[in-house]
């Protein structure tokens, strides 16, 4: 019998059932998608989650069920980790800047040298960054990237070589103005 | 037994050390009680808000260790949102204030301040044991308190905590006096340790009994550390990422075959797949073994090890360690008790490491299990009834297939009757977590059979009200229920409020229950607290007033309690 049919069959069953449960996986994703808000889906919501053609054998649920599987962040956050690091899926760290009003998050793995990244941040935050000097940092311009280490520590971004940069960086923080100038900006 | 005199009588009841037991002894008579009362060594909160310190003190004033339980189990999965509750500090103000000689103090889920850590640390001269499990809301400057005061100070064992590292030298502040220690865990920890400090501290602590390292712990300390503690009984590897045969590996090796007392084995936070060859001499003895951090050692190296672990009575593992590496568990380990098998991958995609086939195979293989938590892709009614019939010993059933709502993969049915099995072959089931598709029957069979249940947690399940009403009417020892994301509502929630009063709490979110039935049952009910958690619209609950009955409510937590509403709960939390 063919997984897919059952299911399409199962799945429309529960369409015309007078509940107001929702049948399949996509639609616990919707759910939780629709700001948490205290009504539930009308049924013609749930309709047009079907009409999409996703039935419960489909690919894996891609989108994440608030606090499902029922593992401790602690330990979920641990293995997430490693398994980031090892397969390369990609390393996202938080970027923020000195008076944006919300943070962004990049890949690091999608860039091979800082000349590339630094491209990147002045596009995704629309500054410039100026140039870099071993000895006295970022010239020429008031706006200096650092970033913070697995120590817990804020350095300037472009000291070390790159892999050892995207492995122990945590995150970004493009500091603006008289902070920067400790960080050895010299203007 | 009035022919005796209280001393004989007490000295009776000192041989009755389970708080269960010593609740039903209070209970005889007047008499009883109060001897009973003031003898209790040991006191057991399991819901910090169902009393407060002051009936605690007052009903027993000599106590010497304290076990609290804060926050709700779900909040283990994110939720329950920061700032709800569970704080320690009232407890420890009050304790302080108190002649209490306290000397242990064991907290699961709480929110711990360093404010608080350093008052427990001044308070009590005689203090000997902490234990935090899940905490979070304290950094190492705490933990620096406890250690440079607490002149006795036997155990400290932080687990799975939320701690903020400081990368400070809180090791540094034992002072080199305190010989006392006998536990000392820290695994949970981020930050880098004072590696001097640790391997004097260890030097000086003959008694060291349990020493579980952090991930910043580098093989070469661990050598030295194994070295200095050979009467070790359970250890926790931090870091283990050296090459083979590098000279501390070689050390490590050494220091290992002189630790004949070592029966635990834990940790390998960083841990290249090669390492665990180095501890291949212990295996014979291991009765404990958790791998489940280890997500870089593959099966085939797992493998091996267990092959030599005949002993083993606790094992906790990865998935990756596959069917295959479970049919090695069951051929081997045949003194194993409880089995916890986690996911590597969290969201279901990718190899199925272990089946059903796993389950079964540990089943049939190993007669003394009775704890199992199974995470898995897929399962078989088939198979769980299989499991039913080999296993009917079992205490804890906790099976959590990754996809809600996943049938039988075969035969596409729910899992009711797999389910029905396992309830009905294994009689002194106390605990017991369904998953998959499941319908309405599913907790019949709950309700009939499962006469000695104590804990059901559900997710996505069941059909209508019926489902709940089958628990609620059947399982008469229920004390912990949680459910999420499953259609039942008020009809359930209202229809035996008294059953309420026997249960430690009660948790919904994501069902059917409106803001109208839970206001119907608050009333009905003045010795719950009935809770709203709603973090989104903190005033919808209220504007709305024409549709204000039929709304939703998104978690719903309720507990028996004698003291009461809590004064401490934030603004998302509604008590009515």
């Amino acid at each position: 019998m063919e997984n897919v049919g059952v299911c399409d069959e199962f799945v429309n069953l529960k369409a015309t059932e007078l509940r107001l449960g929702l049948p399949g996986t996509e639609d616990e994703k919707q759910k939780v998608s629709c700001g948490k808000s205290n009504k539930r889906a009308l049924p013609e919501t749930e309709k047009d989650i079907e009409s999409t053609g996703k039935t419960e054998t489909a690919s894996p649920p891609k989108a994440q069920i608030v606090g499902w599987p029922p593992v401790r962040s602690y330990r979920k956050n641990s293995i997430q980790t490693k398994k980031n690091e090892a397969e390369g899926q990609g390393m996202y760290v938080k970027v923020s800047m000195d008076g944006a009003p919300y943070l962004r998050k990049i890949d690091l793995t999608m860039y091979k040298q800082y000349p590339e990244l630094m491209k990147s941040l002045e596009n995704m935050f629309k500054f410039s960054v100026g140039e870099y000097f071993e000895r006295e940092g970022y010239k020429g311009s008031d706006f200096v990237p650092t970033y913070e280490d697995k120590d817990g520590d804020w350095m300037l971004v472009g000291d070390v070589p790159w892999e050892m940069f995207v492995s122990s960086c945590k995150r970004l923080r493009i500091m603006k103005g008289s902070e920067a100038k400790g960080l050895g900006c010299g203007v | 037994m009035n022919y005796f005199p209280d001393e004989v009588i007490e000295h009776v009841f000192d041989f009755v050390t389970s708080h269960r037991d010593r609740n039903s002894i209070s209970l005889v008579c007047k008499s009883w009680f109060k001897i009973e009362r003031y003898s209790r060594q040991n006191v057991f909160i399991g819901n910090c808000y169902a009393t407060s310190p002051e009936r605690l003190l007052r009903r027993f004033p000599c106590f010497k260790s304290l076990t609290l339980k804060g926050k709700p189990h779900f909040a283990d999965f994110n939720l329950v949102p920061h700032g709800w509750g569970g704080f320690v500090q009232p407890w420890i103000e009050a304790l302080a204030r108190s002649r209490v000689g306290l000397e242990e103090l064991r907290l699961k889920r709480m929110v711990v301040t360093d404010e608080s850590l350093e008052l427990l640390s001044r308070s009590f001269v005689n203090f000997k044991s902490l234990v935090l499990v899940s905490c979070e809301g304290f950094s190492t400057d705490g933990l620096a308190s406890i250690a440079a005061n607490c002149r006795h100070l036997q155990d400290l064992d932080l687990q799975e905590n939320d701690i903020d590292d400081h990368r400070g030298q809180w090791l540094s502040c034992f002072p080199e006096t305190s010989t006392t220690l006998v536990t000392l865990n820290f695994a949970c920890l981020e930050g880098e340790t004072n590696l001097v400090a640790l391997e004097r501290l260890v030097a000086r602590s003959p008694n060291l009994r349990s020493l579980k390292l952090n991930r910043t712990v580098p093989l070469e300390a661990l050598a030295r550390l194994m070295a200095c503690a050979p009467q070790i009984v359970e250890l926790g590897v931090g870091s283990y990422e050296d090459e083979q045969d590098s000279e501390s590996c070689l050390r490590l090796q050494a220091a290992i075959r002189k630790c004949t007392s070592l029966r635990s084995l834990s940790g390998f936070l960083e841990a290249a797949p090669h390492c665990l060859s180095a501890f291949q001499p212990v295996c014979h003895n291991l009765t404990s073994l958790n791998l489940s951090y280890a997500a870089e050692i593959n099966g085939s190296h797992l493998i091996r090890l267990i092959e030599h672990c005949k002993k083993l009575q606790r094992l906790w593992i990865l998935d990756s360690i596959g069917d295959k590496g479970l049919e090695v568990v069951a051929s081997t380990c045949k003194e194993l008790q409880e089995l916890r098998v986690f996911p590597t991958d969290l969201h279901g995609g990718g190899n199925a490491a272990v089946t059903e086939d796993g389950l079964v195979a540990i089943s049939a293989g190993c007669p003394k299990l009775h704890s199992i938590l199974y995470f898995c892709q897929q399962m078989t009614n088939e198979a769980l009834i299989t499991v039913a019939k080999n296993c009917p010993n079992f205490i804890r059933f906790r099976l959590c297939i990754l996809e809600p709502h996943k049938p039988d993969h075969v035969t596409s049915q729910p899992l009711d009757e797999g389910f029905g099995a396992i309830v009905q072959a294994c009689k002194n089931l106390k605990r017991l977590s369904v998953s998959g598709l499941l319908t309405d029957q599913v907790f019949l069979y709950i309700g009939m059979f499962a006469t000695q249940l104590e804990m059901l947690s559900i997710a996505f399940a069941g059909d209508t009200d019926k489902g709940m009403l089958y628990v609620l009417n059947g399982c008469k020892k229920m004390r912990k229920l949680e459910i999420r994301d499953s259609p039942f509502g008020d009809a359930a929630l209202l229809a035996d409020v008294n059953k309420y009063e026997t249960m430690r709490s009660l948790w919904m979110s994501s069902c059917e229950v409106t803001l109208g039935g839970c206001k119907r049952l608050a009333q009905k009910a003045p010795w719950l607290n009935v809770e709203i958690i709603n973090e989104n619209d903190n005033n919808r609950m209220e504007e709305e007033n024409g549709y204000e009955g039929r709304q939703k409510v998104d978690k719903l937590y309720l507990y028996r309690t004698v003291v009461g509403t809590r004064v401490d709960a934030p603004p998302f939390v509604w008590i009515l």
